[in-house]
């Protein structure tokens, strides 16, 4: 965290447990939020090298992983590209859980500056991918198999946002109120 | 060695989703996750270009698997609907679904047909 910069998730920004309002400054974007003082300022000075080499590094780590994955499990080219969809999915979940304790100011302890730049933006956004999504839908068009692309499409949306939607549910449950025990 | 064109596509797609994310937000307030959503449909553009180029394994590693996969994001653009939708902002949230889908498979395509109108 830069020096002189407004304190990250303090006990002012608490938010209610449903996620917070319009006006909290819990971010929509888990990569990086302009509307938290705390992201805009976290390229200030040097501290820029810092944040964007624990992206740069989590983004390795995150798309190793999704290498290791495609590869032991390389799939019947006929079927729908079910690994990607996994890995869609399962990096849904896993920034649902990230992004409680880490931007909504739920637990007991504030994380640490870099865990979000590391793991949510470097590491979750390096597995997961839109780009090979569209690359096997449109696979599947020109193959002509129009409902396995659909069911590709809709199914990976569908898990995706459900698999978050469950993560943010059940972790603001295990961490309960914002700010508790600070 | 692909692990490695993996992971030096890797090392300079996530920094820029990061940096382009911060870029796009700077010029443009807006509830609409924005930034996200450029990222993907550039990376999408350039996946289609990657593949309708019919580049080497090597290359293809380098900028699919490892530029592109890295520039893109599946697990923001989820995050994001959700909080969209949770903080009552359910058209945001379907147009962000829809959109995104729609403007990256069309980014893709479009790289594709521009790579084969290059190779000719």
């Amino acid at each position: 965290m830069a020096r002189g910069a407004e304190r990250p998730y303090g006990r002012e920004r608490a938010v209610t447990s449903s996620g917070g309002g319009r006006d909290e400054p819990v971010p929509i974007d888990p990569d990086v939020d302009l509307h938290v003082p705390a992201q805009r300022a976290e390229t200030a000075g040097a501290h820029v090298l810092l944040v964007l080499a624990a992206v740069a590094a989590g983004g390795i780590i995150g798309a190793l992983a999704r290498y290791a994955a495609v590869r032991a499990w390389p799939g019947d080219p006929a079927s729908a590209p079910l690994v990607t969809l996994g890995i869609n999915v399962l990096g849904s979940f896993l920034i649902g859980v990230l992004m409680v304790p880490v931007a909504e100011g739920h637990g007991r302890r504030t994380p640490h500056p870099l865990l979000r730049p590391f793991a949510g933006t470097g590491v979750l956004g390096g597995f997961t991918t839109f780009s090979a999504y569209a690359l096997d839908a449109r696979d599947l068009l020109e193959r002509g198999e129009g409902a396995a692309a659909f069911g590709y499409v809709a199914g990976t949306l569908l898990g995706s946002l459900g698999a978050v939607w469950a993560a943010v549910t059940l972790t603001r449950r295990v961490f309960g109120r914002p700010g508790a025990g600070r | 060695m692909t692990w490695l064109l993996v992971a030096l596509g890797a090392a300079v797609g996530a920094p820029l989703r990061y940096l382009t994310d911060r870029a796009v937000q700077s010029r443009h307030e807006s509830a609409f996750p924005w930034g996200t959503f450029t990222v993907n449909a550039v990376a999408c553009l350039v996946l289609g270009a990657t593949a309708g180029a019919a580049v080497s394994t090597e290359l293809y590693a380098l900028l699919g698997t490892g530029l592109c996969g890295a520039l893109s994001t599946y697990s923001t653009f989820s995050y994001e609907t959700l909080r969209l939708a949770e903080t009552g902002r359910w058209p945001l949230a379907a147009a962000n679904a829809v959109a995104s889908v729609l403007v990256g498979t069309g980014a893709l395509v479009l790289g594709a047909e521009l790579a084969g109108v290059v190779r000719g």
